[in-house]
């Protein structure tokens, strides 16, 4: 922990990601207008100080919409983050500790979805599910386990080298307490590294999809939905297009950062 | 080399068969019926199984997907179940343009980055370092699409300088020969058409390109760094080599090779991840006629082109993987 506070970029992205918290928590008592009616008289303003942000085509406030859809980005990025880090854990810990052919079922399977451009399947699998923020996080997880499963499979090889696996197997621990206990703590911290990382790329996806109005769905605000609605008013309104894009950056810019500074203070290769 | 090579290749097919199986599934459990958006609202039951009859819907599951495979194999894609148009024949012009673009944006990411990579690791923690290793973070974390928005915004809307979207001026378009519109024009000594050409692919290459090239200074960097701190360039300074860019040269040649994976990794990733650029940009290529088709549920399209993508993904990987273990020998084909 010493590490991680001492590197400055890690503690930066950490501010932003603690401030971007506590706007999606307390978002609600902060949005000086609701976020998903407008006065169509007052729709296209631009940014004023009345509307810091200005207003959209249907004269909603794009700064309390820009607040509003921060809960449901980090939302959906956790949550699905949390699935696909839980499932590709189970999978990767199963096919490092077993091998065999149990190892190669799933990382075979594995490769096969690796195999998908990422962002074609999750749009396959948000068709086939049905558009919404359910959804989304189902499909933004899938795509994701691949991931998380290699990286515990090597963790996992390498760490069930050590004696003291051998020693619990010894005293007599079943493999699922082994699994649980002993290797999985080990396995740690490139996993922790992975899904920080891992989360600003669900920020990303599920933009992506919310931009080709497929995941969150109006009026509900949501950033990349924000975007694809903005579409449309290129020529008279590009306001609209700047801030939502501006907030996802610096979301994903900051989960980058946290992970980078992480990764160093973690991994000793990177510690100078 | 070769019988690596070989195997390499024969591993490839149960992938690909898989990912055959998991797009035939996806889109065949649980889409919607295709039907639907052939005949619209108001079809009567009958219309609706003899379309079901025509186009085979209503053999099991297994029957579909083996006579599927069976016309795969003789190079037979199908046809698209709304449009009515061969879907080898779409490919033949979509994937041309999907390429042109990818190899474009691969070819910008790496003269940027190789060079602000380079820069940063002889200048390390000095100012230039900073800003180069900022901008190439931003690059990282920003949305494709919007900074593909931004640069239609400024570019195309406000400069007028470029053209908002589409791959050229409609009658512009040069003979046939490659498919690539910028080889062929060039080939042909159509001039017209290159520069209209260029100018249609500049905004969304460089937007397709800034993540590639943010990770790809990134890793320059890195592997210079290492490199830079190896005894022989420590012993080649020892020596009184002061020209610089003798050093550079050395240390670049052996830092190299995780900048080649690197590229080649960046390379299959845009050919298949170009999907929501094309779409912004109204690219005429595989991205945005596969989202088309998965929206419309034309099962066939979708099914030829993931297993399309899928394939260049895996056979550009397996390249990389080749051309690694050539540029080091240390490496050894299992």
């Amino acid at each position: 922990m010493k590490n991680i506070l001492k590197n400055k970029t890690a503690v930066l992205g950490l501010i932003i990601i603690l401030l971007l918290i506590i706007i999606a928590i307390f978002g609600k008592y902060i949005t000086p207008y609701n976020p998903s009616i407008g006065e169509l008289s007052d729709s296209f303003k631009p940014p004023s100080l009345t509307h810091f942000f200005g207003t959209d085509d249907q004269g909603r406030d794009i700064f309390s919409r820009i607040i509003d859809g921060s809960r449901i980005s980090l939302k959906i990025a956790i949550i699905s983050v949390s699935i696909a880090l839980t499932i590709g854990t189970f999978l990767g810990s199963i096919a490092g500790y077993y091998e065999g052919i149990l190892d190669t079922i799933i990382m075979r399977f594995m490769d096969i979805m690796l195999a998908f451009p990422s962002i074609l399947l999750a749009i396959a699998l948000m068709s086939a599910l049905g558009k919404g923020i359910n959804s989304a996080i189902i499909a933004i997880s899938v795509v994701s386990i691949p991931q998380y499963a290699r990286i515990v499979k090597g963790s996992v090889l390498s760490t069930k080298q050590n004696e003291y696996v051998e020693a619990a197997k010894m005293v007599g621990n079943s493999n699922a307490a082994i699994i649980l206990k002993y290797i999985i703590p080990n396995t740690f911290s490139p996993i922790v590294v992975r899904a920080t990382i891992g989360i600003s790329e669900a920020i990303l996806d599920t933009a992506a999809l919310g931009f080709l109005g497929l995941g969150v769905q109006p009026p509900q605000a949501e950033w990349g939905s924000m975007l694809g609605a903005g579409r449309g008013y290129i020529y008279n309104a590009p306001h609209i297009l700047l801030f939502p894009g501006i907030f996802i950056t610096i979301t994903v810019l900051a989960f980058n950062l946290f992970g980078d500074g992480l990764r160093d203070a973690l991994d000793p290769k990177f510690r100078k | 080399m070769l019988k690596y090579i070989i195997k390499r290749l024969l591993m490839l097919i149960p992938v690909l068969l898989g990912v055959s199986i998991m797009v035939f599934a996806i889109m065949h459990l649980f889409t919607a019926d295709p039907t639907a958006s052939i005949l619209g609202d108001y079809a009567t039951k009958d219309q609706i199984d003899n379309l079901r009859q025509q186009l085979g819907l209503n053999q099991p599951l297994y029957v579909q997907y083996w006579d599927f495979l069976k016309a795969l194999s003789h190079g037979d894609l199908g046809t698209s179940i709304i449009t009515q148009t061969p879907i080898a024949k779409d490919i033949a012009v979509k994937f041309p343009a999907t390429i042109e673009l990818a190899f474009t944006a691969i070819i910008i990411a790496s003269v940027v980055g190789i060079t602000l990579g380079i820069l940063s690791a002889i200048n390390q923690n000095k100012l230039w370092d900073h800003i180069s290793m900022v901008i190439s973070l931003i690059g990282i974390s920003m949305p494709t699409f919007w900074l593909g928005l931004l640069l239609i915004i400024f570019f195309a809307v406000q400069l007028h300088v470029l053209p908002v979207s589409g791959r050229i001026q409609i009658g512009m378009e040069p003979q046939n020969i490659t498919g690539f519109y910028l080889l062929d024009s060039l080939i042909t000594g159509n001039m017209n058409s290159f520069v209209d050409a260029l100018k249609h692919i500049i905004l969304p290459s460089l937007a397709l390109s800034a993540y590639s090239t943010s990770v790809i200074s990134r890793m320059t960097r890195s592997a210079m760094i290492e490199v830079l701190n190896k005894e022989y360039i420590r012993t080649a300074k020892a020596k009184g080599i002061l020209d610089k860019s003798i050093i550079i040269k050395h240390a670049f040649r052996n830092a190299l090779i995780p900048v080649v994976t690197v590229i080649g990794l960046q390379l299959g990733g845009l050919l298949g991840g170009a999907v929501l650029t094309e779409t912004i940009f109204a690219w005429p290529g595989i991205g945005s006629y596969t989202i088309d088709a998965i929206l419309k549920s034309d099962y066939p399209v979708v099914q030829s082109t993931v297993i399309l993508l899928a394939s260049t993904f895996v056979i550009v990987n397996l390249i990389v993987d080749l051309l690694y273990a050539y540029l080091d020998p240390r490496i050894k084909y299992m």
